[in-house]
Formats: C-alpha cells, structure tokens, sequence
C-alpha cells in the first residue's frame, strides 16, 4: 500500500511542475502595414533597395522590401519555401527580366546606380553582379573555356597570356585549381557535382564581379562538397558581396554576417547572424529557425 | 511576460527532448531541496542517522547529473537547436551543474552533522544555521519554481532575496567568532558549524544563477556578474 503510494505519486509530482500544454497563439502571418524588425539600413552600402514590389502576373510575391547589402558581407536570406526569397535575389541582377509577366517596382541601387534605368546595360551588369545557381551548370565546354569565356565576351583579357593568367586566378580563388589543373583541357560537365559548382563560382569570379549572387549552391551537393563550397564564401568575402539564399539555417548560421528572415512575401527580420539563431526579435523568425514550421 | 513554448516543433519528438531535460530537470532539482532539508535538520535534531542518508543519496544526485547532460549533448547533436531551444539547453546544462554542487554542500553539511552529533555540546551556532537554513532553502524553492514557469520576475525577486543570505551569513560569522571568544573550548565545534553555515552561502550562491540562467532562456539576457 505504502509501495503503490509512493510510485504513484512521484510521477504525479513530477506532472506537477511540468509546463502546462501552450497551445500556439502565434498567427502564423505577418501583420499588415508590419515593419521589418532590426537592422536593414547599413552606413556601408554596395546596393540599396528600397521599397521593392515583385509581381508575377497578378500574383505579388514580394511586399515593400526595404534592406541594405554592405561592402563585402555575406548575407542570408532565409525562409520557408515560396516566401519570396530567391525573387528577391534575382532582383538585384535582374534575372527576373527574362520571366514572363514579371513587374519589379521599386529602387534598386548598386553604388547609387540604378539597377532599372532604361539606360543601364543588362549584360555589364550581370558581370557585375554575379549568380550562382542551385545546380551547377557548367557550360559544355572545356573547364577551361567555362571560366574563360566571361573574360572573353567581356574584353577582359587582350592576350592570351592575360587570359591564361585570369583563368589561373579565378579557379585557385574557387578553390578548385590544383585539382583540375592537370586537366584544363576536358570538359567541365566531367567534374563531380562539388567541383562544377566551385567551376560556376570561377566563371563567375573570372569576370571579376563586385557582387556574388547564390541560389541555394550547395543543395545539391554532398556535406564535403558543402563544406569547401562555405570555406570557400568566408574566403571570397574577402574581396566580393555576397547575397545567398539557402534552406539550411545552419548554413547561414555559419556563413552570414548577417540574416535576413523572409516570410510570405514580405521581409520580416534581418539582424546579424549571432543574434537571429540565438535571440532573433521577432516571433515568426523564431518559430521557423526553432523549427516549427517552414 | 514573455510566453515560452517549447512546443509545436515539426518534429514532435524534438518537443518530448525539450519536455523530457525540463522535467529530469524539475525532478533534479526536487532531490536537493529534499537533500538541502534533510541536511540542515540533521544539524539542527542531531540526527546522524538522517545525515547518513544524505551523504548516501548524494550519488543519486551526482547520477542525475550525468544522465541530463548526456541528454543535451544528444539533443544538440541530433536537432542543432537555435534561439530560444538553444537557450534552454545550454541553461539545463549549466543549471544541472549548479543543482549538482548544492547537492555537493547539503553532503558536506551533512557530514558537519554526523561530527557535531558525535562531539555533543551545547546548541550554539544551531539557531544560525536554522535562520540562514530556512532563507536558503527558501530561495532555492522560489528558483526552482520559477523555473518551472519561466517567470522572469519571480527570479529577479529572488536574486533580491540573495541579498539577504549574504547579511545573514556576515552575521552567522560574526556570532561564532564571538562564541569562540567567548569560550575558546568551543573552537572547535564552532568551525564545523562555520563550515555548514559556510556551506549554506554557496547554495544560496548556486540559486543565485538558476535565477540567472532563467533570465537568460526567456530574455536572452545574460545579467551575470553585473553590480
């Protein structure tokens, strides 16, 4: 008796101080007329956006996003699937142009330029502005050619020489040189799936942008591959802007200056890094780094 | 007041991890209350029979130790938090330290209790260690309980109450100096009851951050070693 007694009511306690069941009384949606929580605004800016509505169609499917890119960060953008996010990226190289029924408004400056004046060569500017996408796309040429091919049609190299020289450099800053310098010659669709991707990253380099554009590059990648592809942004930071959009928070845990935290359209949260994965400020950034939905 | 929720994960048994270090937490910190009780009332009844007990059970505690660590390290392998399930893990681990050093104390009041029944004597010096036992067994409920809501302002209010252990405590010492003065045949038995009173500083000194380590989960403020 005195047994039952107590084994029944050590759990009994224990059910006492337990958290009472919460259910979520967080709306799943940003409010309207929401302004964005922490630090958009840097004093250091490479690009600035302002006011930035993206509309397929009917469909709008980015709301008055106001953010600053600062020289040489690397910034993450993160967010559930279809929150906008890769709109947003291709915005700042004007990727979007090329799809149907696409209608950007708003300001988008690089070095007080706009990005959307009629008279603004799209062709220089994605030179400048550099992208890298989800699943290497090696052109099917030599590796070789793919790197050179930018510096060709761009006028960057007048000899040979010049252009060895070019090809040189942008593969060693991919990390990718002494593994393929043996083989320059063969096609780049050859390499594994790791390297093309460090080969899109040389052909993007080689035109020597100011600013990275990436789309999820490592998801298609094995956790090794991942792992040179981060070494290798913390490495390029160092002399180029990068903007990447990832589905792994880790990830921009570890790459990012800065977060910046998309949801349904609209950008909810950009902080720095440290402070969005251990004290982001808003509910719904939080929610989705915790894991609870996305 | 902040509302925590470690709940409603996508994955439903990362909320049971999350429920499960809370709870061995709560039961951890339920065992040395009881040890931190039992300890001083030895002293005070001159039970060496009790105070045995708690020397014995002090291995529970140092289990518990153990086991909720190892649960933390599972859970930030297996589920990388972040933010506020972060926040929560890394408290647990420390909180679990600062349980496991009370525990530590409440032995080593214990072991004063077994000497200070064998040795006999007057009850001077018991009237301290009752006063100062009974504000930090107070303190340490009133941290464990506002764990166990997550309220913010239940630990400020608690770390205040610190304060006061702290007065009683100088006070406590300066009475056994004056007993020893007065009586240098009581040296001895004073120091052992120095020790206890000693040992009851640093509990109320481990309550002290649970308190802390609160504020951190549900704030994100780290307020330790702030005058």
């Amino acid at each position: 008796m005195t047994k039952a007694a107590t084994v029944a009511k050590k759990p009994k306690k224990a059910a006492g101080v337990k958290a009472k069941k919460v259910a979520v009384d967080q709306p799943l949606q940003v409010d309207e007329g929401e302004a964005t929580v922490g630090q958009s605004f840097t004093d250091k800016a490479k690009m600035t956006m302002r006011n930035i509505n993206v509309f397929y169609g009917d469909k709008q499917a980015i709301h008055d996003v106001s953010i600053d890119i600062a020289q040489n960060e690397v910034i993450a953008m993160i967010g559930p699937s279809g929150c906008g996010k890769s709109t947003f990226l291709r915005t700042l190289n004007r990727m979007n142009d090329t799809v149907e029924g696409c209608r950007v408004e708003g300001e988008i400056c690089m070095d007080g330029e706009n990005l959307y004046s009629p008279s603004l060569d799209v062709v220089e500017l994605r030179a400048r502005v550099g992208m890298v996408f989800q699943k290497p796309n090696p052109f099917p040429k030599s590796i070789y050619e793919n790197v050179a091919y930018g510096p060709k049609i761009h006028g960057l190299a007048d000899t040979r020489v010049d252009l060895d020289e070019i090809v040189e450099n942008s593969l060693k800053k991919a990390s990718l040189w002494e593994e393929v310098k043996e083989r320059l010659h063969q096609p780049g669709t050859g390499l594994s799936g790791g390297q093309q991707q460090r080969l899109c990253i040389a052909r993007a380099i080689a035109v020597s942008p100011e600013v990275i554009l990436m789309d999820e590059p490592c998801s298609a990648l094995d956790p090794i591959a991942t792992a040179k592809i981060e070494e290798l942004i913390e490495e390029l930071s160092q002399n180029f802007t990068i903007a990447i959009v990832t589905h792994s928070m880790q990830q921009a845990a570890r790459v990012s200056n800065r977060t910046a935290y998309f949801h349904l359209g609209k950008l909810v949260e950009v902080n720095p890094t440290e402070k969005v994965f251990t004290m982001p400020e808003h509910k719904l950034t939080e929610a989705y780094i915790t894991g609870r939905f996305g | 007041m902040a509302k925590m929720s470690f709940e409603n994960h996508i994955m439903t048994q990362f909320d049971d991890e999350l429920e499960e270090i809370r709870t061995r937490l709560m039961e951890m910190g339920g065992k040395v209350e009881q040890q931190l009780q039992n300890a001083i009332r030895a002293i005070s009844e001159a039970d060496s029979k009790l105070a045995e007990e708690v020397i014995a059970e002090e291995q529970r505690v140092d289990d518990m130790e153990v086991d909720i660590d190892e649960a933390c390290i599972l859970i930030i392998a297996r589920r990388q938090p972040a933010a506020s399930d972060l926040r929560l893990v890394m408290m647990v681990t420390k909180a679990v330290n600062d349980l496991e050093r009370i525990g530590d104390e409440a032995k080593k009041i214990a072991n004063h209790a077994v000497i200070l029944a064998e040795q006999g004597g007057t009850s001077e010096g018991y009237t301290e260690v009752r006063h100062l036992g009974q504000s930090v067994s107070s303190i340490l409920a009133n941290a464990l309980d506002a764990f166990a809501r997550f309220d913010v302002e239940a630990a400020m209010r608690t770390l205040e109450e610190d304060k006061q252990v702290d007065l009683d405590y100088k006070t406590a010492l300066r009475e056994l100096v004056t007993y020893m003065m007065e009586d240098p045949r009581s040296i001895t038995r004073a120091i052992n009851i120095l020790w206890v009173v000693r040992s009851l500083e640093r509990i109320g000194d481990h309550a002290k951050n649970l308190c802390e380590q609160i504020v951190f989960v549900v704030k994100g403020k780290d307020i330790r070693h702030q005058k």
